[in-house]
């Protein structure tokens, strides 16, 4: 055999019949660009780096060359499966700092397409994970076509409210851009509880399924305890028996009108994070249903519409907002020096938080786990490298 | 005609893949050589009738070849050939002398066996049937004795990477 | 010298027969994933779709053909020839009709659990062969599931041996003329259903197809082929499905026989193999992929005990029926 051959192989294999297996960042399961190197002794992970960045698009030194009215429709791409809480989270802090009034309207706009968006976002994610467990050529691809199909819809209602399907420059600095076009509404309810009935579909797919139940159970435990240390959020730290939702915690565009449950799973494995993410897709069609009965009439925005792009000057000072994303918490942090333009901005992508959990959870795991529980966390790395 | 053609083939066919089975380091090579080698026998039983021999050589070998796999990964560390020093070089003396004496005895039996082509292939005791009413007539102590032994085998295997484990 | 000449001639038949449905099959896998996941499938090749094997097979023609700087050359360029002999071969033995076969051997059956189990040669030097770490991986993984699923396999293959008395396919399959052995109280489905577990195992489908697991492994031990070497291997595990189908529609649903002219008879047993090539399709687009170590307990530890106990149950059946001193 080649010599060099040869020193590659035993460089793989350390000497100590450890195998070292980089996974990504080009991989099939890497959920875009991640790179995981992998200790393996057999099929056991006994080590694990995380590798992040290969996805950096320096975000935060856009948000300080971008001005108030043009960032929101950049912030979309931060978190590109759940753009509408990443441009909330902006303007939010946007609105924080200049003490902008929102109107009543507008807020109750901003909860709709959070909600419709947290669906979507989760639609995503179960067929994505379903598709880490079972693969493109299995099982997983079904579920995975059966999500796409419903969040295909959601999609729809997006289009015809902004007229984009991904990334939606919805929001903007004291009120939200677009208004809702005629029969939009009653398309909302249909779609809404069409998806609901779906959900049942996907819960009786799954959870009557054993080899589902087996990959699910007892995979991937993040304990209460660690959850809280590595400042996890979302679905991850709920499925961890902490009872943290910011929407419930600190309030924000008006979800103090509506109610909701935040589901809490105590076991921390790969079914609970399942459980909780369920049990959300219902409860935001509950909010998206209480959004439409209550929706008050008036003008959506507090500021006009976009005529230049300096328009919006915010006073000098500081500010963070927080929303609740799917993923868990976005924040966006903002240091404004009085012009069109933030001095400095930085994003707390909640894929980013939560990614941190995995070397801690992975080891110990077969590889067949590794993508599973990767899954579960649902990490978007438009968020992680931003 | 067409059967001794078949035969030198895989005689040689069989005789060249033991030698490539010894010589070469790469114990991966060793092992597919060593495929060939069986499957190789397994046609000559089948070139004899002897079906169900064939059939078994396959079978059991197939799962044999996949273990010796396993092991020439794990054990040897795989692309290094073996190439350092001998643990047990004295022995090498020993093999002249053994192989020599392995020669003359195979050289005698051959000199003092008769062989005959006169049987039909269907009298051949290699069918199902016949092995069968061998194995559970003539043969069923040995053949107990044998399967006692392998599982003894396998339990002994079985406690000893429980032992390692813990 | 004519009996070379027939055999050749047979084979040759049998053997281009076999690759036109392979062909035309993952056409069928596609069209029926497709349905199951309320999609179309291939249409835009020819009417329905019905080129698109023969597009996907010209594309892999002209692709370049790839082999690692560091590959274990010889090794890597055998192995889809290695991979591809077994599921050829299995055909052999078929009966396709009454005395329409390649060679009616009186093992018949042993030889193709033989043949069948010989795949994992070629499977472990694609995966050693391509100096590639998930392919290593898929390597390891193969040995250790066909040597699981080997002995579950021929087990409940021999339970139909045990009904009809003997290893001759073509015996097995008119001894079914009465009743098929898939309707064979108790045992009979129990047997089938046993079967179509170890064959998803043999055959690595999901819900136990960890060797290619292409959310791991990315696509296993053919990770690195591409072109012709990546179609043959295709081929081979397609053909070696098909060839199991085939093998249960004649161990359990009586091969050839159904209502019609005898020269039906064919057609029939095409149709029940397609039939049980739809049931492991049907699962393997519903279920989720189980890990390396739940697959190894399921065999270990559920399939093997039941598949002995369901063979000794049943030579004691047939035992009793046919009364002492056989």
């Amino acid at each position: 055999m080649d010599p060099e051959a040869r020193k590659v192989i035993e460089m793989g294999y350390g000497g100590a019949e450890r195998l070292t297996m980089n996974m990504g960042p080009q991989h099939p399961s890497a959920h875009g660009v991640f790179r995981a190197i992998l200790t393996l002794q057999g099929e056991t992970v006994v080590g694990m780096d995380a590798v992040i960045g290969y996805l950096h698009r320096c975000h935060e030194k856009l948000g300080e060359t971008l001005t108030y009215t043009q960032y929101p429709s950049i912030a979309s791409k931060t978190d590109y499966v759940a753009a509408m809480s990443s441009e909330l989270a902006y303007v939010r802090a946007a609105e924080l700092l200049g003490k902008i009034e929102v109107p009543k309207r507008a807020q109750y706009l901003r909860v709709l397409v959070g909600e419709l968006q947290r669906i979507a976002s989760h639609c995503v994610w179960l067929g994505t994970w379903c598709m880490d467990m079972g693969g493109a050529l299995g099982g997983g691809a079904t579920v995975f076509l059966y999500c796409i199909r419903e969040r295909e819809m959601v999609l729809d209602l997006f289009e015809a409210l902004v007229g984009a399907r991904l990334l939606y420059g919805f929001h903007q600095v004291g009120g939200t851009r677009y208004d809702l076009p005629a029969g939009w509404v009653q398309t909302c309810r249909e779609t809404v509880d069409f998806i609901d009935r779906r959900i049942g579909e996907w819960e009786d797919m799954l959870e009557d399924n054993d080899f589902f139940l087996a990959r699910a159970r007892g995979v991937g435990v993040i304990s209460r305890e660690l959850a809280q240390e590595i400042g996890i959020s979302g679905p991850l730290i709920r499925a961890s028996g902490v009872n943290y939702d910011i929407r419930r915690a600190e309030p924000y565009s008006s979800y103090e009108d509506f109610d909701f449950k935040v589901p809490v799973e105590t076991a921390g494995d790969c079914y609970a994070r399942y459980r909780v993410r369920m049990v959300e897709f219902r409860e935001s069609s509950k909010i998206v249903r209480q959004v439409l009965d209550g929706l008050p009439a008036g003008p959506i925005s507090s500021r006009p519409g976009v005529k230049s792009v300096g328009q919006v000057r915010i006073p000098k000072g500081e500010a963070y907002a927080r929303v609740e994303g799917p993923r868990g918490e976005v924040g966006c942090y903002l240091v404004a020096d009085g012009s069109a333009k933030p001095y400095r901005m930085k994003w707390r992508g909640a894929s980013f938080s939560n990614l941190a959990v995995l070397p801690h959870i992975i080891p110990g795991h077969k590889v067949a786990d590794v993508v599973a529980i990767m899954g579960s966390v649902d990490p978007v790395f438009g968020e992680v490298d931003r | 005609m067409g059967s001794v053609i078949a035969f030198w083939i895989l005689a040689a066919l069989v005789v060249g893949s033991a030698v490539g089975l010894v010589v070469r380091r790469n114990p991966i090579h060793g092992a597919l050589f060593l495929v060939v080698n069986l499957g190789g026998v397994a046609a000559l039983y089948l070139m004899m009738h002897a079906e169900f021999l064939a059939a078994a050589q396959v079978i059991v070998y197939a799962g044999a070849i996949a273990v010796l796999f396993v092991f020439a990964i794990m054990v040897l560390i795989p692309g290094k050939e073996e190439t350092g020093p001998d643990p047990l070089r004295a022995q090498r003396w020993l093999a002249v002398p053994l192989g020599g004496f392995l020669a003359l005895e195979i050289a005698l039996v051959l000199r003092s066996t008769v062989f005959t082509t006169s049987r039909s292939p269907a009298t051949v005791p290699g069918g199902v049937e016949a092995v069968g009413r061998l194995l559970f007539t003539d043969y069923l102590f040995p053949f107990e004795v044998t399967s006692f032994l392998l599982l003894a085998a396998l339990i002994g295997v079985m406690a000893l990477t429980k032992r390692k484990a813990s | 010298m004519t009996d070379a000449v027939d055999a050749f001639v047979a084979g040759f038949i049998v053997l281009s027969a076999v690759v036109g449905v392979v062909t035309y099959v993952t056409l069928l896998e596609r069209k029926f994933a497709a349905r199951m996941q309320s999609r179309i499938g291939p249409y835009r090749v020819g009417p329905h779709g019905l080129l698109q094997p023969i597009a996907d097979a010209l594309k892999l023609l002209m692709k370049e053909d790839i082999v690692p700087r560091l590959a274990d050359r010889v090794v890597y360029n055998l192995a889809p020839i290695v991979f591809l002999i077994p599921g050829m071969l299995i055909f052999a033995t078929i009966p396709f009709a009454p005395g329409l076969g390649v060679a009616d051997l009186n093992i018949g059956i042993l030889f193709f659990l033989a043949v069948s189990a010989m795949e994992i040669v070629g499977l472990f030097m694609a995966g050693w062969g391509s100096n590639n770490k998930y392919a290593l991986l898929s390597a390891m993984r193969a040995v250790n599931q066909i040597i699981s699923y080997d002995l579950p396999f021929i087990f409940t293959a021999l339970v139909p041996v045990l009904l009809a008395g003997s290893l001759r396919l073509s015996d097995i399959a008119t001894a079914q003329a009465g009743l098929w052995f898939v309707f064979y109280p108790v045992i009979g489905q129990l047997a089938f259903a046993a079967f179509i577990i170890t064959t998803l195992a043999a055959e690595n489908r999901v819900p136990f197809d960890i060797l290619e697991a292409e959310s791991e492994l990315v696509a296993g031990f053919r990770v690195e082929y591409s072109g012709m070497k990546f179609a043959l291997i295709q081929l081979g595990e397609y053909a070696h499905m098909v060839g199991t189908s085939f093998l249960g529609a004649l161990l359990f649903l009586g091969a050839w026989a159904g209502p019609g002219p005898a020269w039906l008879g064919p057609v029939w047993f095409l149709l029940k193999a397609m039939g049980v090539f739809l049931l492991v399709t049907w699962v393997r687009w519903s279920f989720v992929r189980i890990r390396v170590d739940q697959i190894l307990a399921i065999s270990w530890k559920l399939l093997l005990p039941l598949s002995l106990l369901l063979l000794m149950a049943t030579a004691l059946v047939v035992v009793l029926r046919s009364g002492p001193g056989v």
